[in-house]
């Protein structure tokens, strides 16, 4: 069993966890009510605080002496390896909404089946994050909840905002080749079980919500070749710029 | 989620680990009761303050008029049996 591998999948955790704290961050000051504006950072300080966790264990298990602040702040977007669906523009609050629910379902499977691993450190690290994720599954459903089944407008944006995002929704469980051999080793959870729990669950909840599954089956993957949308780019010349122009520059 | 439009205001009560009692923290707005307690959770709990909250409509607290103020405070002032300062609490008592 290569660490390597494990590496690789554990920074494909962390990348999606760093990118969505990202995108939340964005709003900071611009959400619709003061009390979503607090919620949203919440969250994402959160997702944050989980993506440093993975990042170092990642950098521990590559073995180059590279720590979270290299990993994070040093990697072009061919390097990065996260989820497409973390990276779409933040659009309106529907859709904002849309993209955490269908991210908060599937870290709430994700790490669940990670709190079982074979791995120590990866367990203890998915424990912790499994209370914060709970919190978040929480949020995000009130607010699908909210939006969905009420005003005509609030409904038809959460619509327009799955529609927008459910291509991405594919490649949440996908594993590489060489990944199998983690599941095999008892280090991470079935994917194909995986996903057929989130696909289920989601799908009984979408209907819950009175939404519309989209037509479309145009599904978009590359996280794990790093193969991006044209959204990462930007991210990371906004997030990367202080440290790229100064270098191991510190508070 | 009976007003669409209009947010209420919440008053928020939290009771900390080491506290006995509900203790008023704030006030805030939400559509309705669930996102009221998600509310305070992320305002006002996010460092370890509470193990418990309450969230209450503004609308349904009653609260004493500052004019009723001699008839709702003051009767017990003058009546010296009514304060238990006669005896001293021994040490390791708590709560009092």
């Amino acid at each position: 069993m290569s660490d390597l591998v494990l590496s690789k999948f554990v920074l494909h955790i962390a990348d999606s966890q760093l990118i969505l704290a990202q995108r939340l961050a964005e709003w900071c000051g611009h959400a619709p009510e003061l009390e979503i504006d607090i919620a949203l950072a919440n969250i994402g300080l959160d997702l944050l605080g989980q993506a440093r966790n993975f990042l170092t264990l990642a950098g521990e298990l590559e073995g180059q002496g590279r720590d979270e602040d290299q990993l994070a702040y040093f990697r072009g977007e061919r390097e990065y390896l996260n989820l497409l669906l973390v990276e779409q523009p933040n659009g309106d609050f529907a859709q904002t909404i849309v993209r955490q629910w269908l991210m908060d379902q599937y870290h709430h499977v994700l790490i669940s089946g990670l709190t079982q691993s074979k791995h120590a450190g990866l367990a203890a690290l998915a424990n912790k994050a499994l209370k914060e994720i709970k919190y978040h599954v929480r949020f995000s459903t009130t607010w699908m909840e909210r939006l969905s089944l009420s005003t005509d407008e609030a409904k038809q944006r959460t619509q327009q905002g799955l529609d927008e995002l459910w291509r991405f929704t594919a490649e949440l469980f996908e594993l590489s080749d060489e990944e199998q051999q983690l599941v095999t080793a008892g280090i991470i959870a079935d994917p194909v079980r995986d996903f057929a729990v989130w696909e289920q669950h989601v799908k009984s909840e979408l209907q819950r919500f009175e939404l519309n599954l989209p037509a479309t089956a145009a599904f978009r993957r590359g996280a794990k070749q790093g193969m991006h949308t044209e959204n990462l780019g930007f991210i990371l010349a906004e997030m990367q710029y202080l440290q790229r122009t100064y270098p191991n520059m510190v508070w | 989620m009976e007003d669409k439009n209009n947010w209420s205001l919440y008053e928020v009560f939290v009771r900390s680990k080491q506290g006995l009692s509900h203790r008023h923290v704030g006030s805030l707005r939400a559509p309705d009761d669930e996102i009221a307690l998600q509310n305070a959770r992320d305002v006002y709990t996010r460092r370890n303050e509470g193990i418990s909250i309450w969230v209450i409509k503004s609308e349904l607290i009653t609260s004493s008029q500052p004019d009723e103020k001699p008839e709702f405070f003051d009767p017990s002032l003058d009546k010296v049996y009514r304060h238990p300062t006669f005896y001293t609490i021994p040490d390791g008592i708590e709560h009092m």
